[in-house]
Parts: structure tokens; C-alpha cells; sequence
């Protein structure tokens, strides 16, 4: 057993802002406890039955202006601190910066797999540099779990089918813990894993140290050509399918009329459900691949495609 | 001379009382008195509360070391889940409607019975076959989905009994819909000559405000149930997304529903709570009108805030800044009745007897619980706090601080008039302080640890965590003591106690007007209502000011 602790580490960006409006509650509860304990108590003792007070009835009129007085004064009061957290929490609806460190986040029962963008992958356990935005890109392998860092303040579901995103920055160097909150069966409280926050230069390092795995693009290239994408997307096909170089992170027409850009979610969509997106222009022969693929090759071969986003990129 | 002078002074002990109506296991089984009901109702709801109680307890002593302790992960799973799904739809949902709500709400209106006195026995049979399935599946293996069942974990991937759980829920819900029914046709229809709306009892506008909820919001937590039984059974692909279903359609149908039923299960207490603050201040409740808007906007603006569970789930940003914005506009009203029942202490005549112990320690913890709620309503407090203790300290707060002290001060304040008889005060005041200690002893340590991220439903922890465990698992002891007492000394008021008179609290409401125990048919004339509700202070104003 060890000291009472009443508050954890914070190391992100945002946990300064979370911890001003916690404190902020935490103040106005408090201010609001007291006043109705107080009145209670007061009240409590000295109207108690066999004192010799003053107890007519107050005048109905200022009855009234109690009751419509504390009810705009709460209602202000509950707006204040509503448009407080919203605008805080406006900061973080807004899209990772560009620069960002995406990472490949793959949750099933009960581990988490991370990847980083060289191929570097790691089991329960994730190194981050600090002071440079980190972008998660999440998914579930079987049911919903939650990945959740106390000393970061943030916490995204996982929800099986869809994919999350989640972006923080680290503060301070050190090692944090990393739960799944979401009960995701037996060995959920065993779905544990450490943040590893460490200065950019040791992260550099620590990569390099890493067993060169394959490099996720090539080893996605290599899926593309074994699972047979190469034979319709490739540049000698036969089949007509829509070309992909160039494609990542451009607006797509589709044959319904939509736009939509295509990012990492509709490469996977395409992959699983190609019968949701048809693009302009071509016909809906794509077979799905949902069974013959698991997290991991999906990873690589999205992966593959967004390196394709330098080649080609023609009007 | 005659034969009426020697009439007793209570007409009870001549025409006999709904207690003394019949004595075989067949009167009470086939009963259609509202009384007899929610005799029924007391013993089934009292039986699941110490149900789901030994299952609390088995938590608590898990969670007192940070290993695997005496519970395996699969038992603690099961065990938490039977706490959860035991306690919120066997008990805290039905108990006071069903039990306080189907004994007093004919009599304060002054009619004879419900308005559909068969229903309401069907109602408790419903009840009970509902519970009886959910027991079954806690006899036959457990079911280790959470209360809240979350898909597609409760849908494809639990090896527990999740249909036969299901479809007690289902089955229960109807005896909850009916319930709602009965009370809303009874308020509209039965009230006695003068009973306008606006001399109703605020115990009788909370039933009508639960009952709206239970007749609107119920049907939604049945169909969702089918649905997971029918993906789970028959694998039609509504949750999965391997079927091209979708896990969050889950948790929208299922807060829509539970969202709601969290008022089913304060709104009730709230109540109770102004029928005892008002008897033992001797005072009219401040702000009448208030209150009773206060009720039915939280009824209302309640249907419209359950995205706020949703908040990491991938919900839009936008949506979550709406359902932010509806959830503290919901906690306005229950501030207005927290400032309403302390000003009706303004210039009173008090005095502390058990209930009123009860009704003011629900006052405190009432305001601690929906002051969290707060924190949960803001969202960046809400992403990190959510899914973890601190949202187990803010529900238990609102619905055990709040919900059982109001349900054990109704118990305490009606006692002599559902038996007929007188406790032993010292006690019941003992077990009411000790309640509230004890409660607070035990939950408000769980607020520490959810800011310090403790994630809920972890049968084994980081040690970092132990000293708040410790402390919270020793409150619990405290609180179990409390609980328990009552047991005691209803049972010997109930054998050996002292006769209650009709009126022992110098009460007003028509409840106290008839014989305690009351006859069967609940009054001997038609009642008449000519005053305003509470009318603890007639004239006094004049006399002292």
C-alpha cells in the first residue's frame, strides 16, 4: 500500500486545460456544498421545535422572486461552466496538425498491438516522442475497447468496424499507464499496456534499435501482389479498376454523386465493403476481402496505398 | 347505554383492516388490493436488494487487494454484472412505485383502489417471472456482460446466460409499463372530490412523473433486448459488424432507455423526500408550483440527454456539444428542489424523528451526486473521468445515497401505517446516521480514484490504487451494518411493537385519515379535499408575527 495520492500525473497538452475545469467544478460544488449544508444546519437548530423564533409565513410574492431568482442564477451559472468546457473541448474537436506521428493501433481481447510508421511494431507498450503531436489510428479485432491514459487525459472507444481516431501530445518524458476501459470480457483488468514518453533524440535512437521489421508499405506491396489486388489496380491490368497512385488523401467522386476524401477509413471501407463507395465512372465488380484479411495485413496494405500518394499525383 | 357508545375509538378494530382480510397464502397470492400488492412487492423487492447486496459485498472484498483475490477475472465479471442488472431492474427501477407507490398513491388521492386492480397483480407476477429468469441464469452459470450489456461483446462474444438475462428483462419490463399505465389512469381518474391537480401530494406527482417515463421509455429497453437476443440466437445482424450491423446503434437504444430510467429511479425519492421534510418542519413545502415543474421538466428534458454516455464512443463532436449543453439544462430543476426543501426548513417547527434523519441525509447526498454530474456533463472532464470510478461514485450517490435514503426515510415515515405499528426511534435514528456515514465512507473514496484513473470493472488493479480500495471496502462494512439493522427492529415492531394511532406523526394528507392499519376498501366515507397540500401552519402566521 502506498500514500494517499489525490491526483494523477499529467503529461499532455491537454490535461492542463481538463485539470483548470476540474478544479473549476471542483470549486463550485464545493462553494455550493457548503451553502446548503450551512442553511441546513442553521436552519436545523434554530428552528428547531421549543425555540422562541419568528416563524410567519413569508410574503407569497417574495416567495415567488426566490424561486425564479435562484433559478436564473442556477441556469446562468450552469451555462457559464457548459460554454467553459465547450470551448475547451472545441480545441480538441479539431483536426491532428499535419505533421503528426501516425501510429497503428490494433486492439483485441486482451492485448494491444502498436505500429509505428517504419514497420517498428510493439506489444502492450508504445514510444512516443514528446512535444510532437501523435496520431492514433485504432482498431478492433473483436469487441469495443477503450484506449484510456490517465496522465493524458484522453480516452477513445474502439469500436469493432469503425475506424478511430485519436490525437494527443506529449508533455514529459516517462513511462504511463495505458488502460482498456471498456469491459471487453474475462482479462480486461490484464489489458494493460505503457506509454513510453521519451525526448525526441531518444526516440530517434530507440527506432533505429528496433529489429528492422519489414517496412508496413513493402510488406503491404507484397500483399497486394499475393492477394491478387495487382492483377485489376496494377498499372498492365486488364480489368478496369480505379488507379491508386496518387489516390491518398484526394477528394473522390462517387457514383451516387458524394464526394469523399480518401483517407484511411474509406481505404479500408473500399477493402472490406467495396459495394458502399463506387467511384465515378466504374463498375462494382470489386469482391470483398473481409474474410481473407486480419487487423494486421489491412494495416499493411492501407499502408501501402497511402505511400502511394507521392507517385502519379496527375490532375 | 346503547351499542354505539361502546363502538372502540377506531372503526378499524371493527370492520378489520387489509392485514386481518384473509390469512391463507392464496389471499395474498390472488389479492387485488393495492395494499396487499405492495405487500407483495416489498417482500420481492427486499429479497433482490439483498440479492444484488451479497454480490456488492463479494466486490468489495475482492477489490480490497490490487490481485486476483478470493474471485476468479470470469467470477468477478459475473458477479459485478448480477450486482448491476439485479439492482437496477429488480430493484431500484420497481422499488418504490411498485412498493410505497402502489400502498399510498390510492389512498393520498382518496380512492379505493388502482384503477385496474388486476393489472396490478399481473404486474408484480410479471415482476417476479422476470426475476425468476434472471436468477435462473445466475443459478445456471452467471452472465458476464455488465448491466449495460454493450454489443458486440453481450451479442457474439460472451459465453454466458445473456438470452435468458434478456428476456427477464423483457418480461419485467412489462410489469414496469403496466405499472406506469395503472398509475397514470388512476391519477387522472380516481382523485377525490377536491383533489385538483394542484392539491396533489408531491409523492403523487412523482409517481405520475416516473409513470411517464416507465410507459414511454420501457418499450424501447424491451425491443432493444430482443434485438440482442435475436442476433445472439438467431444471428440477424443488427449490432455486429460483421453482419453490416452497428455496435453504437446499441448504446443510442440503450441509454434512450437508460437514461431516462435513472429518473425512474430519483424522481420517486424525491417525493418522498418532501412528504417528510414538510411533516417535520411543520411547514408548507416552499415553492409548490416549482416543484411540481421541477418533476415533469426533469421527466421531459431527461428523454433528451443520453448522448452524454457516448461521449468517447465516436459519437459526433457536435452531437456531444448538444447532449452537453441538454444535461446541465436537466440539472436545473434538481437544483431548484435542492434550494426548495432547504427553504422549506426556513421558520419551521423541526424535529429530527428517523425519517426526517433519512429525508435530509437524501438531501445532502442528492446534491454531492448531482454536482458530479456536472463534472460528467462537461466534456473534456468527462473523457477522462468516464468509464471509470468516478462515474461509479456519481451513480451510486444518486441512486443508493439518494434513491434507498429515501426509500428507507418512506419506509421509516409510513411504517405505522402500513403495519399499525411503532419502531423503536433510537435505533431507526442510529441506522439512518450511520447510513449516511457509512455511505459516504464508502463511495466518496471512489471519486478520488476515477480522477486518478482507475478504469470500472477491473477485478485486479495497479497497487497505486490500493489506499482508496481500502478505505472504500471499510465503508462498505458500515453501510452493509446499516442496512441490515432495519431487519431488527421492523421485525420486532412488526411482532411486539406498540400500536400505531392513525395519525402518529400529526401528519395531513388523506393518507393519515383513515385507520393504520387501513380497511380494505381504504376509507369508510368518500374523502373530501378542501385545502391545499401540507397545510402544516394554518393560521399561525397571524398569531406570531
Amino acid at each position: 500500500m502506498n500514500e494517499f495520492r489525490f491526483f494523477p500525473q499529467a503529461a499532455s497538452s491537454d490535461a492542463p486545460q481538463t485539470d483548470a475545469i476540474y478544479f473549476g467544478l471542483v470549486i463550485v460544488s464545493g462553494a455550493v456544498v457548503l451553502v446548503v449544508a450551512t442553511l441546513i444546519v442553521v436552519f436545523a437548530i434554530r428552528y428547531r421545535r421549543g425555540t422562541r423564533v419568528g416563524r410567519g409565513a413569508a410574503s407569497s410574492l417574495a416567495s415567488r422572486e426566490f424561486e425564479i431568482g435562484w433559478t436564473l442564477a442556477t441556469l446562468l451559472a450552469f451555462l457559464g461552466i457548459f460554454s467553459w468546457a465547450a470551448a475547451q473541448d472545441f480545441v480538441q474537436l479539431r483536426p491532428p496538425p499535419p505533421g503528426a506521428l501516425a501510429i497503428d493501433v490494433v486492439a483485441k481481447q486482451w492485448m494491444w498491438k502498436t505500429q509505428h510508421p517504419g514497420g517498428q511494431s510493439e506489444i502492450n507498450s508504445l514510444h512516443i516522442p514528446a512535444h510532437q503531436p501523435v496520431r492514433l489510428l485504432m482498431h478492433s479485432q473483436d469487441v469495443i475497447h477503450s484506449f484510456f491514459v490517465p496522465a493524458f487525459r484522453v480516452k477513445k472507444d474502439i469500436v469493432p468496424g469503425h475506424t478511430e481516431e485519436l490525437w494527443f501530445e506529449a508533455t514529459t518524458p516517462g513511462t504511463y499507464p495505458l488502460f482498456c476501459s471498456e469491459y471487453c470480457g474475462t482479462d480486461h483488468a490484464r489489458m494493460l499496456g505503457d506509454i513510453v514518453v521519451m525526448a525526441p533524440q531518444d526516440y530517434g535512437r530507440w527506432l533505429a534499435g528496433q529489429p528492422q521489421g519489414d517496412d508496413l508499405a513493402k510488406a503491404g506491396e507484397g500483399l497486394f501482389r499475393e492477394l491478387g489486388c495487382s492483377g485489376c489496380h496494377g498499372e498492365n491490368a486488364r480489368v478496369r479498376a480505379p488507379p491508386l497512385a496518387g489516390l491518398f488523401g484526394r477528394p473522390v467522386p462517387l457514383s451516387d454523386g458524394r464526394i469523399v476524401v480518401a483517407d484511411e477509413a474509406y481505404i479500408r471501407d473500399s477493402i472490406l465493403l467495396p459495394k458502399k463507395d463506387i467511384v465515378a465512372g466504374y463498375e462494382a465488380i470489386m469482391p470483398s476481402f473481409s474474410s481473407r484479411l486480419d487487423e494486421g495485413d489491412l494495416t499493411k496494405l492501407v499502408a501501402y496505398i497511402r505511400s502511394l500518394a507521392a507517385q502519379g499525383a496527375g490532375p | 347505554m346503547t351499542d354505539i357508545a361502546a363502538l372502540p375509538p377506531t372503526r378499524a378494530g371493527l370492520h378489520g383492516n387489509y392485514l386481518s382480510a384473509g390469512h391463507t397464502v392464496a389471499s395474498w397470492l390472488f389479492t387485488t388490493d393495492h395494499k396487499r400488492i405492495a405487500i407483495l412487492y416489498i417482500a420481492s423487492t427486499t429479497l433482490f436488494f439483498f440479492i444484488g447486496g451479497a454480490a456488492a459485498t463479494l466486490i468489495r472484498i475482492e477489490l480490497f487487494t490490487p490481485d486476483s483475490g478470493i474471485l476468479t477475472a470470469d467470477g468477478y465479471n459475473r458477479v459485478f454484472t448480477l450486482h448491476g442488472v439485479i439492482m437496477v431492474f429488480f430493484f431500484l427501477v420497481p422499488v418504490v412505485p411498485s412498493t410505497l407507490g402502489n400502498f399510498l398513491l390510492p389512498l393520498m388521492i382518496g380512492a379505493r383502489d388502482v384503477a385496474f386492480p388486476k393489472i396490478n397483480l399481473l404486474s408484480w407476477y410479471l415482476s417476479i417471472a422476470g426475476g425468476a429468469l434472471a436468477l435462473y441464469s445466475l443459478l445456471a452459470g452467471g452472465i458476464d456482460t455488465g448491466w449495460t450489456f454493450y454489443t458486440p461483446y453481450s451479442s457474439i462474444y460472451s459465453n454466458s446466460f445473456v438470452t435468458a438475462t434478456a428476456a427477464g428483462i423483457f418480461v419485467a419490463g412489462f410489469g414496469s409499463i403496466a405499472t406506469g399505465l395503472n398509475f397514470i389512469v388512476t391519477i387522472h381518474t380516481l382523485r377525490a372530490r377536491g383533489m385538483t391537480w394542484f392539491r396533489l401530494p408531491l409523492f403523487v406527482w412523482s409517481l405520475y412523473a416516473t409513470s411517464l417515463i416507465m410507459l414511454l421509455a420501457t418499450p424501447v429497453l424491451a425491443m432493444t433486448m430482443v434485438l440482442i437476443i435475436a442476433e445472439r440466437v438467431f444471428g440477424i445482424g443488427v449490432f455486429d459488424p460483421e453482419r453490416g450491423g452497428d455496435p453504437i446503434l446499441f448504446q443510442h437504444l440503450f441509454w434512450f432507455y437508460s437514461h431516462p430510467a435513472v429518473y425512474i429511479m430519483i424522481l420517486p425519492g424525491m417525493g418522498i423526500v418532501t412528504e417528510i421534510i414538510t411533516c417535520f418542519a411543520r411547514r408548507r413545502v416552499f415553492g409548490y408550483e416549482f416543484m411540481v415543474y421541477a418533476l415533469i421538466g426533469i421527466a421531459v428534458i431527461g428523454f433528451f440527454v443520453w448522448g452524454h454516455h457516448m461521449f468517447v464512443s465516436g459519437q459526433s463532436g457536435y452531437a456531444s456539444l448538444v447532449f452537453s449543453f441538454l444535461s446541465f439544462l436537466v440539472a436545473v430543476p434538481s437544483a431548484i428542489k435542492v434550494f426548495n426543501w432547504t427553504a422549506t426548513l426556513y421558520r419551521g417547527e423541526i424535529t429530527f424523528p428517523a425519517p426526517m434523519l433519512y429525508a435530509l441525509g437524501f438531501v445532502g447526498l442528492f446534491t454531492l451526486g448531482g454536482l458530479t454530474g456536472l463534472f460528467l456533463a462537461s466534456l473534456p472532464v468527462d473523457i477522462h473521468v468516464t468509464q471509470t470510478y468516478f462515474v461509479v461514485a456519481h451513480f451510486h450517490y444518486i441512486m443508493v445515497g439518494g434513491m434507498v435514503s429515501a426509500l428507507f426515510g418512506g419506509l421509516h415515515f409510513w411504517w405505522p401505517k402500513i403495519t399499525g405499528k411503532l419502531y423503536s426511534d433510537s435505533f431507526a435514528r442510529f441506522a439512518a446516521v450511520l447510513m449516511f456515514l457509512g455511505f459516504n465512507f464508502t463511495f466518496f473514496p471512489q471519486f478520488i480514484l476515477g480522477y486518478l484513473g482507475m478504469p470500472r470493472r477491473y477485478h485486479a488493479y495497479p497497487p497505486e490504487f490500493q489506499v482508496w480500495n481500502v478505505l472504500s471496502s471499510a465503508g462498505a462494512v458500515i453501510l452493509a451494518a446499516a442496512y441490515l439493522m432495519p431487519l431488527g427492529y421492523f421485525a420486532w415492531s412488526f411482532l411486539w411493537g406498540e400500536r400505531a394511532g392513525s395519525n402518529p406523526w400529526d401528519a395531513t394528507g388523506l393518507e393519515w385519515q383513515t385507520a393504520s392499519p387501513p380497511p380494505e376498501h381504504n376509507f369508510e366515507a368518500p374523502p373530501q379535499v378542501p385545502e391545499v397540500p401540507y397545510d402544516y401552519h394554518p393560521g399561525r402566521e397571524s398569531a406570531r408575527d
